[in-house]
């Protein structure tokens, strides 16, 4: 979490854009790759400076569910809930996943190592149920897998 | 380049360049698309490193390529020795690299156990005459590959491969020789629909907007795949982005657009990647930009990426996310084709659809319009996913049958369980029994039947799957991802939501089912947009076909599938050994007892996962 | 014109091509229920209450977006509509709290009169989730009950089309969609005007005036307490509508004789401190100018527009004339000049003001108006209000007689009514500017040249040897748009009036709703033929404005003017 925020970085990501129509989500996007979260800081700060009243900013940032509003895991886990993923146990996967760490989806982990989430579907359909943890996507799981796959990062 | 033969003379010269590689080199190819590498591709590949390193072999070359639609298969390795068979490998492990390198690598013998097929134009067959060709396996047989044909075959990330494929042809032969409106006459022609889901014919489309006059004009590739259990988009795009490429320009050019945007999903980091990587390999080489072929014609491409909101599929939410908003649909007529994005005319279509527009110009519409029925033409690419033996992409002519798919490509149900439903055409789709499975996969005898094309994913269910629950699920989707600007969509699909979720929790109430009728019929006739207009049809759907189920619920409580977990529990029977199996795969420590002795189950740890039953191996634990 | 034919349940009709269903039908006397739909708002087409049949489509199209087209036929009244249509105010009810007997919105209930209307006479998904929403009070002006919100977004397209403050947005989506202020903030902790618009389009109790008729009745029933009440121009001229009267029906007399039924102890007008404004305004403008004082100088009297000056454009407050409000001005007067001429204990002073406004409320609550050594104005009730109080007692407005004001607040000129309409305060303030400037007094009264309802009209008057170039705005959207010319110094005027609301005072955002164009124009004629049929209609000719600054103040901007009847602003930048 980002004790301060650097302004000078969001500029950055400002003038890139800068001569484009549309930028708002583009925007978005690259300040939460920042911090991983979209600090109300800078969506003030967003604000003023591409024009774009604050209801709209936020309005934006509640619609899609890939924004975030508050701090996240280090490590972020998408439980697939997609119709093969359901149909092949996902939500057992989900439930052994909240069993493990103790948090519902939507939530971080007290110690701030993990986020749960759910995703609607990652397209890796073949190899249902899968999660995604981070970058790394881990497909034919199984609730019994859950406890050494999250043993893995640390 | 100016011309067409300029593009072929680029195309010889790439052609030889891989012949003097494939003369010298082994090569090998990683499927690297997602669900390679969600099966272990990285891991594979590292190995494969090493075990080269460790043999010292100088004249092996690692490559990248997209996924063949085999996901049940991935980990895919195809090995080809200068002048030898290409053979591919499935379900390859860290483990099984070092058989691979010695056996085939060094030895040029097939390692029979790994193999899955071997590419029939190979003209060499010694050592692999045991492996079967890949055209002739099972999961091939039926299939036909026109926009996979390159899918696992080049590697995307180099436009000279896609080049010596025959790539760009069909823009330099537009660009060359025809006016927009005979491209526009020739998809027509072509009979090529929509693929994204209604079925509406493209030159239709392009027409309208090639008709709208405006100082700008847009052409949009939707690449949303946003329907859970699809993701032959994503296929594309990450194995043969090129493809995509090439069909916008086409588009552009037939309906006046200079300026394209890709509108992708960000659950797809890999498409997105090799897409932003082609256009750019596009631009320099002079596929895209300004005046492209010395034709006069200028096609810039962008990409915006999606943020998470399964409405954005939906064409108007689309053109409001690009626009930065939220992907609230707007009422239509005005039509995008008329006044779409910034106010503009604009088309859109899926990636499927555009990936299916240079062969057409290339090969002609007659050719196209040979395959198919009479109302829907070419091929269709289906996602195979579910309770399925072989789960993955399977292209097909369109008329084929249900029956088909599943049985003859699919491999029929997993683990020999019965076939209950298959659901198409995602969330706004339908289940269609048993008895619909001889119909043949066309836009219009989907529709009859009460599904839909979708985008083409095929989920297929056994009998241990509740179709109240499945219902449910779609509802559940529907509802998260509803915009939540008509009124019908917002509180109607919630409602009808509660009562599913009372149903399967054996609290349904007489009168439920007319109750969600009623409510689902109003939806239907008075949402806003498209999803919302079909977000019932999966109740709609299920209550055609298998009413009695939602009866049991509502009238025994009692789940006949056996799979509502309200209406279940596992139970641990005197026929326990206990030999601990069922304890140490509990994910969540639920199950207690001592060596020997009978064991038990902590239904307030319980999470009804099944876990238990599947590694029991007395089948002591059953379902209640 | 182009026109099609259309089949409207089965009778043909000609109508312009390019019209909606709703608006062929509205033509044509056809009723079709709207709940999203506002005839000056861009329509959304979300509510889908609207929809008719039409044999151009497969589902039923929603009217208020779908254009006509030759040869379509229409039904608007089907059993397959009318099903629908009840299906959706049943799912809107669902989602809804089910306290109309004490909701202050009964009656005046959109939502309510369709589903009487529709015949909804049972839940069928009753005991589903319902929106959970604690109530937004945290300005003195405005409720929020987001529970009571159908989503209609009315009051997102006011905000934002017409008033372009964007308070208000879409948060979430799907069942938890939610209009709010950004980060789902109070209205007092965003950087909301006050104006009220919202309230006026918002067709359930979801967003309503601050109810403070109570604190009236407190007060008039206090006997320790002496009860001045008074109220805005606007107010003769819309008041009326609360009891069914035609817009526009001037009631001034029948109002001040309700008012004394109430029982108020003194019933005094406001105009007459808007001549006030004028004349400490009018020199404040002739000193700007002769001293070369900053310019261009805007008003001050509507605190919509004081506030956006505020939270938005805090750099361009030296423009804002420091003259009070008619409503300041007339507090302290009240509490000081009236006070010692009647020989009462100020403190036991209660004064109320009623006004078309709601962030007048606000205003009032201001630490800066207490000038007079207690706050000067107590309670502030909307005409909607007022017309509820009065309502309560079952009086037979229409047929009042008329009674008179009170001297010595009660009189006010024609100069003063037209406060309540755009373009009002210029020309009162001309009035009065040219004859001082130049000493003379002249037959011309009437400055047409500023009147009108556009959002943005510009002038030159000649008064003496100067052009005076004047601009008149009203709606917060072109204000804000001035503002931008004034910060970049394009804005080439002396002096600029800007209103808050449509049209002024009489669109303000406290005024009797449904409220539209038509009503609008009604009650602006209304003013001005007052003003027509005023005997005096200058403010520096009113005698007791004159009386009062013989007795009491000296001269405008004297050193007791100023300290009663000047203020101050600050930068609340948010």
């Amino acid at each position: 979490m980002p004790a301060e925020i650097d302004y000078q970085q969001v500029d950055k990501i400002l003038a890139k854009y800068a001569n484009d129509k549309g930028t708002l989500i583009p925007i978005m996007q690259e300040v939460q790759n920042l911090y991983n979260y979209l600090p109300k800081a800078v969506l003030e700060y967003l604000s003023q400076k591409t024009e774009i009243p604050l209801s709209e900013i936020y309005g934006v940032a509640t619609f899609y569910s890939l924004f975030h509003l508050n701090p996240r895991g280090k490590y972020i886990i998408r439980c697939c809930q997609g119709t093969a993923c359901h149909v092949r146990g996902g939500a057992g996967i989900l439930a052994a996943l909240e069993k493990h760490l103790g948090i519902k989806a939507g939530e971080t982990t007290a110690d701030g190592r993990f986020t749960l989430e759910t995703v609607a579907c990652l397209g890796a359909c073949g190899l249902a149920p899968v999660m995604q943890v981070n970058e790394d996507t881990h497909g034919r799981m199984t609730p019994t897998k859950v406890p050494t796959i999250l043993a893995g990062y640390k | 380049m100016k011309t067409l033969a300029d593009l072929q003379t680029l195309r010889a010269e790439y052609i030889k360049k891989l012949q003097i590689v494939a003369a010298e080199k082994v090569l090998v190819l990683i499927g690297m698309g997602t669900c390679g590498i969600a099966a272990g591709a990285k891991q594979v590949m590292v190995s494969l490193q090493e075990e080269i390193k460790a043999h010292n072999l100088s004249n092996v070359v690692i490559k990248q390529t997209g996924c063949i639609g085999m996901c049940e298969q991935e980990v895919l390795v195809d090995i080809v020795r200068p002048n030898e068979a290409r053979v591919t490998y499935g379900k390859v492990k860290p483990s099984d690299v070092k058989i691979l390198v010695e056996e085939h690598i060094i030895g040029g013998r097939a390692v029979k156990e790994l193999a899955v097929g071997r590419y029939p134009d190979a003209n060499v067959d010694k050592g692999y005459g045991d492996v079967p060709k890949y055209r002739e396996i099972d999961f091939c047989k039926k299939q036909q590959h026109l926009v996979l044909e390159h899918c696992g075959v080049i590697d995307p990330s180099s436009i000279e491969e896609y080049i010596a494929v025959g790539g760009y042809e069909g823009l330099a032969k537009v660009l060359t020789s025809m006016t927009p409106e005979a491209v526009i006459d020739e998809i027509k022609k072509s009979g090529l629909r929509g693929r994204g889901g209604g079925g509406f014919p493209t030159g239709v489309k392009w027409q309208f907007a090639h008709n709208s006059q405006a100082d700008q004009k847009y052409i949009i590739c939707n690449a949303d795949e946003g329907d859970p259990g699809a993701f032959m988009d994503r296929s594309v795009m990450e194995g043969d982005p090129h493809r995509v490429v090439e069909g916008m320009a086409i588009g552009g050019f037939a309906i006046g657009a200079t300026e394209g945007y890709v509108y992708i999903r960000a659950e797809y980091p890999l498409a997105v990647k090799h897409l932003r990587e082609a256009i750019t390999a596009a631009e320099q080489a002079g596929f895209l930009g300004d005046n492209i072929f010395g034709s006069g014609f200028s096609f810039h491409l962008h990409i915006k990426e999606g943020a998470g909101a399964f409405v954005c599929g939906e064409e108007t939410a689309l053109m409001q996310s690009i626009e930065g908003k939220r992907g609230m649909p707007r009422p239509r007529p005005p039509f995008p084709a008329v006044s779409g994005l910034w106010g503009k005319p604009t088309n859109i279509n899926n990636v499927e659809t555009f990936a299916n527009v240079a062969m057409i110009m290339v090969k002609g519409a007659d050719w196209y319009a040979g395959m198919g029925t009479d109302g829907s033409k070419g091929t269709k690419v289906f996602a195979l996913t579910g309770k399925i033996k072989h789960t993955g992409l399977a292209e097909v002519p369109m008329g084929t049958t249900i029956r088909e798919i599943i049985f003859d490509i699919g491999g029929g149900i997993a683990e020999d369980k019965k076939f209950k439903a298959v659901q198409i055409g995602g969330p706004s789709g339908g289940c269609l029994p048993e008895s619909m499975l001889d119909l043949s996969v066309d836009y219009d005898s989907l529709i009859k039947a009460g599904a839909m094309m979708g985008s083409g994913g095929l989920v297929v269910m056994d009998e241990t799957t509740c179709m109240v629950d499945v219902a449910r699920f779609f509802l559940t989707f529907t509802q998260a991802e509803s915009c939540g600007k008509c009124t019908p969509c917002r509180e109607g699909t919630k409602r009808m939501l509660e009562i599913l979720n009372r149903i399967v929790e054996g609290k349904g109430r007489e009168g439920d089912i007319e109750l969600l009728e009623d409510l689902a019929e109003t939806i239907k006739d008075t949402a806003l947009c498209g999803l919302g207009q079909t977000a019932p049809n999966p109740v709609l759907a299920t209550l055609k076909y298998f009413r009695n189920e939602y009866e049991a619920h509502i009238k025994e409580h009692c789940c006949p599938a056996g799979s509502c977990t309200a209406l279940t529990k596992y139970v641990i029977t005197d026929k326990c050994k206990g030999c601990g199996l069922c304890k140490r795969n509990c994910p969540v420590g639920a199950i207690e007892g001592g060596s020997k002795g009978q064991h038990k189950i902590d239904y307030n740890k319980c999470i009804k996962c099944g876990t238990c039953m599947a590694n029991c191996p007395f089948k002591a634990i059953v379902r209640e | 014109m182009a026109m099609v034919s259309i089949t409207v349940n089965g009778k043909k009709f000609q109508v312009p091509a390019g019209m909606t269903i709703l608006q062929a039908c509205r033509m044509k006397d056809i009723y079709i229920p709207t709940l999203c739909y506002h005839p000056e708002l861009k329509p959304a087409g979300a509510c889908r209450l609207c929809v008719v049949e039409v044999n151009m489509a497969k589902t039923l199209v929603a009217a208020c977006v779908y254009p006509v087209a030759d040869g379509m036929e229409v039904k608007t009244n089907s059993e397959r509509v009318r099903k629908a249509r009840r299906t959706i105010v049943e799912l809107l009810l669902t989602n809804h709290p089910k306290d109309c007997l004490t909701c202050l919105k009964s009656s005046k209930c959109e939502l309510q009169k369709i589903a009487q209307e529709l015949g909804v006479r049972k839940l069928r998904f009753e005991g589903g989730e319902r929106r959970q929403h604690i109530k937004d009070e945290s300005t003195p002006s405005l409720v929020r009950d987001p529970e009571k919100c159908i989503l209609c977004g009315r009051c997102v397209r006011m905000c934002h089309d017409i008033q372009g403050m964007d308070v208000y947005g879409f948060q979430k989506r799907g069942f938890n969609t939610l209009v709010a202020p950004a980060f789902d903030c109070g209205l007092g902790d965003v950087a909301c005007s006050l104006c009220g618009q919202c309230a006026t389009v918002c067709p359930t109790g979801a967003i309503m005036e601050r109810d403070d008729t109570d604190k009236v009745w407190a007060a008039v029933n206090d006997p320790d307490k002496i009860v001045l009440v008074q109220m805005a121009p606007s107010v003769r001229v819309a008041l009326g509508e609360e009891f069914g009267m035609a817009p526009g029906s001037i009631v001034t007399g029948k109002m001040v004789s309700a008012l004394r039924k109430m029982g108020f102890d003194y019933v005094f007008d406001i105009n007459f401190a808007a001549d006030l404004t004028i004349m400490e305004e009018g020199y404040e403008f002739i000193d700007r100018i002769k001293n070369k004082g900053v310019l261009p100088m805007i008003t001050s009297c509507s605190p919509g527009w004081v506030n956006t000056l505020e939270l938005k454009y805090p750099g361009l407050i030296p423009h804002l004339s420091t003259a009070k409000s008619p409503q300041g001005m007339f507090g302290a007067v009240a509490k000081t000049y009236f006070a010692e001429r009647k020989k009462i204990d100020p403190s036991k002073i209660v004064t109320v003001s009623v006004m078309p406004c709601t962030a007048k409320k606000y205003e009032a609550a201001r630490p800066e108006l207490s000038d007079s050594g207690f706050t000067d104005i107590d309670i502030v009730i909307t005409t909607r209000e007022l017309g509820r109080m009065m309502r309560s007692l079952n009086i037979d407005f229409a047929n009042l007689p008329d009674g008179e004001f009170d001297s010595p607040l009660g009189t006010g000129t024609g100069a003063a009514v037209i406060f309540g309409t755009t373009g009002g305060v210029m020309e009162a303030a001309l009035r009065t500017v040219a004859e001082v400037v130049t000493g003379e007094s002249f037959d011309k009264v009437e400055y047409k040249e500023v009147r009108g309802i556009a959002e943005t009209r510009e002038a030159i008057i000649p008064v003496g040897d100067l052009q005076v170039k004047v601009a008149v705005v009203n709606t917060l959207k072109a204000a804000q748009e001035m503002c931008k010319r004034v910060a970049a110094g394009t804005a080439d005027y002396h002096f600029i009036e800007i209103m808050a609301c449509p049209g002024g005072c009489i669109g303000g955002g406290g005024q009797p709703i449904p409220v539209d164009f038509m009503k609008r124009m009604q009650r602006q004629k209304a003013l001005f033929s007052i003003d027509e049929a005023s005997v005096i209609r200058k403010s520096h000719e009113n005698p007791e404005i004159k009386t009062l600054y013989k007795e009491f103040l000296g001269q405008p901007l004297s050193e007791k003017a100023h300290k009663l009847l000047h203020t101050s602003y600050k930068n609340r930048k948010k």
